[in-house]
C-alpha cells in the first residue's frame, strides 16, 4: 500500500501513461498506413473488396464458414494480404494495455505494493487469455 | 455565439439523420440481391467458399463497397462530436446507429464499437493519468473484474442470435436514456470513512482541481459492492460491444463516492482495459473487419478533436438533450429491429 502525499501521478502511473502514449500513436498510425495500404490494392486482399458488401452482412460465425477465413491466431500467416495487414495495428492497439501492465510491474514490486502486484499480475494473465485464441465461440 | 453552436449541432443531427435514413433506404432497395453462393475469388483474393449459401441475416448490399466506408466516415465523425458535447462516450452511439441503419452484420458492429471505445479510450489515457484526474490504484481492482466479466459477455453475445442481441441492446440504450435523463451527479460525494477494502487497498488519492484553485483529498467506499457491480457491466460492455462509461461513472462517483472528476477520468481510462478483454474476443472470432473498424475510428477521433473545441463555446445541457434524443431514436430502432417490427 502507498501513502498519497501529494496531487502528483505516482511512478508507476507516470510509466503507464508513457508507454500508452507512444504504443497508441504508432498502433494508430500503422492501423492509418497499413488501411490506405488495403484500399489502394498495392497487396492482394484475402476477401477482394469488391465483394466485401455481400459478405458483412453474414454473422461472424456464417462468414468464416463461407470464406474460410482464419480465427485465432491464424490471420498473422494472412499479413501479405492487404485486409489482414490491418491486423497488426488493430492488435497492437488491443496488445497495449497488457504492455503497459508487464512495464509497471518492476516498479510495483521496487515498492512491494503486493496487493497490486497481484492484481497486476492477473490482470495480465485475464488479458493474455482473452488475446489467446484459446476461448472458443459456440456456433450459431 | 453560443446560438450557432447550437444551430450546428442540430444541423449535424440532421445530417445524420437523413444519412441514416440514406442506409437504411439503400440496404431496402437492395435486399432483393441475394446473398452469394461462392466468393469470386480469381484476381485479387483468394478466399474459398466451402459451402453454398451463407445464411444472412441483413439484406445484401450492390452498392460499390466505397459508398459504405466513406458514409461511416461521414457519420462516425459527426458522432465523434455529439459524443463530446453529449458528454457520453464513442461506443454508446455509435453501436445502436450503425447497428441500426447500416447494412452490417451486428457482430462486425460491436467489434467495431468495442476498437472505437477503445482508441478513444487510449487517446485520452496518458493524458489523464499524467494529470492524475484518472487514477491507476482505483481502476486496477476494478479493471480485473470487469475485464474478466467483459470476456464472459463477449462470449455471450457472439452465441446470442442477432434479433435477442438488437432486443437486448434496444433495451439497454433505452435504459442508458433513462439514466442519462435523470442521474444526478455529484462533484465532491461525502465519504465518510474508507472501507477495510478500500482501506487495505490504498485506493485513495489528491487531485489539483482548479475550478477550486485548490488540492481535493479523496477515497472510496462501498468498494464491495462496487465492484459486484462491475461484473454487471463488464458482462454489459462486451456483450454489446458498447463502450460502458454510462455506468461507469454513476458507480464510481454515486456509489462509491469517488469525485466526479475522478470518476469520469477513472472511468475513460478503465475502458482502455475492459475493452480490451472484449476486443480481443471479437478479433479472435473473426468479428473485425478493417473495413468497418478503420473509417469509424479515424471518423469518430477527428470529430471527437473538433467536439472538444466546440465544446468551449457551446452549451453543452441543450446539446446532452439532443444526444438523448437521439440515443432514444436509435434505441427503438434497435429494439424494433430486434423484435421485427421495423426491419
Amino acid at each position: 500500500m502507498t501513502n498519497v502525499k501529494n496531487n502528483k501521478a505516482s511512478e508507476e502511473q507516470m510509466a503507464y501513461a508513457g508507454v500508452l502514449n507512444a504504443g497508441m500513436w504508432l498502433g494508430l498510425a500503422i492501423l492509418v498506413i497499413t488501411f490506405f495500404v488495403y484500399i489502394s490494392g498495392v497487396l492482394p486482399s484475402f476477401v477482394p473488396i469488391d465483394d466485401l458488401p455481400k459478405y458483412w452482412t453474414m454473422r461472424v460465425h456464417d462468414y468464416n464458414v463461407a470464406l474460410n477465413a482464419p480465427t485465432g491466431w491464424r490471420w498473422a500467416a494472412l499479413v501479405g494480404k492487404g485486409d489482414y495487414l490491418n491486423f497488426v495495428g488493430i492488435a497492437m492497439l488491443s496488445g497495449l494495455t497488457i504492455l503497459c501492465y508487464i512495464v509497471i510491474l518492476p516498479i510495483l514490486f521496487r515498492k512491494k505494493d503486493t496487493a497490486y502486484v497481484v492484481l497486476a499480475i492477473v490482470e495480465v494473465l485475464v488479458l493474455s487469455l482473452a488475446a489467446s485464441g484459446l476461448l472458443k465461440v459456440g456456433g450459431h | 455565439m453560443v446560438q450557432c453552436y447550437l444551430k450546428v449541432s442540430a444541423m449535424l443531427l440532421v445530417v445524420l439523420t437523413m444519412l441514416t435514413a440514406a442506409g437504411t433506404a439503400f440496404a431496402a432497395n437492395d435486399a432483393a440481391a441475394p446473398a452469394p453462393a461462392t466468393v469470386e475469388a480469381a484476381g485479387r483474393g483468394d478466399a474459398h467458399a466451402v459451402e453454398p449459401g451463407p445464411v444472412s441475416t441483413v439484406p445484401a448490399s450492390t452498392a460499390p463497397w466505397w459508398i459504405w466506408p466513406l458514409a461511416l466516415f461521414v457519420t462516425t465523425f459527426i458522432l465523434g462530436i455529439l459524443a463530446v458535447l453529449g458528454g457520453v462516450g464513442g461506443g454508446v452511439l455509435f453501436v445502436p446507429i450503425v447497428g441500426g441503419f447500416f447494412p452490417f452484420n451486428i457482430d462486425f458492429v460491436r467489434g467495431a464499437g468495442l476498437l472505437v471505445a477503445l482508441a478513444g479510450a487510449l487517446a485520452a489515457g496518458p493524458g489523464l493519468l499524467k494529470r492524475n484526474l484518472a487514477s491507476l490504484r482505483l481502476a486496477i481492482p476494478v479493471a480485473v473484474i470487469a475485464s474478466a466479466a467483459a470476456i464472459g459477455g463477449a462470449m455471450i453475445g457472439l452465441a446470442l442470435k442477432p434479433n435477442v442481441v438488437n432486443t437486448l441492446l434496444g433495451a439497454t440504450i433505452l435504459f442508458i436514456v433513462v439514466i442519462m435523463a435523470t442521474a444526478k451527479k455529484s462533484d465532491f460525494p461525502i465519504v465518510p470513512k474508507p472501507d477495510n477494502l478500500a482501506q487495505s487497498l490504498g485506493i485513495m488519492g489528491i487531485y489539483r482541481e482548479e475550478s477550486l484553485g485548490k488540492d481535493v483529498e479523496w477515497t472510496v467506499h462501498k468498494t464491495p459492492m462496487g465492484l459486484a457491480l462491475f461484473v454487471v457491466i463488464g458482462i454489459m460492455a462486451g456483450m454489446f460491444g458498447l463502450g460502458a462509461g454510462w455506468a461507469n461513472v454513476p458507480v464510481l462517483n454515486l456509489l462509491m463516492g469517488a469525485p466526479l472528476k475522478i470518476s469520469v477520468a477513472t472511468s475513460k481510462f478503465l475502458l482502455s482495459i475492459t475493452d480490451t478483454s472484449a476486443a480481443w474476443v471479437y478479433l479472435n472470432q473473426g468479428a473485425v473487419l478493417p473495413m468497418i473498424v478503420v473509417p469509424s475510428l479515424v471518423g469518430i477521433m477527428l470529430g471527437s478533436m473538433i467536439g472538444v473545441k466546440i465544446l468551449a463555446r457551446s452549451k453543452p445541457k441543450a446539446i446532452k438533450w439532443m444526444v438523448i434524443g437521439l440515443l432514444l431514436f436509435a434505441g427503438l430502432r434497435s429494439l424494433l429491429k430486434g423484435l421485427e417490427i421495423w426491419k
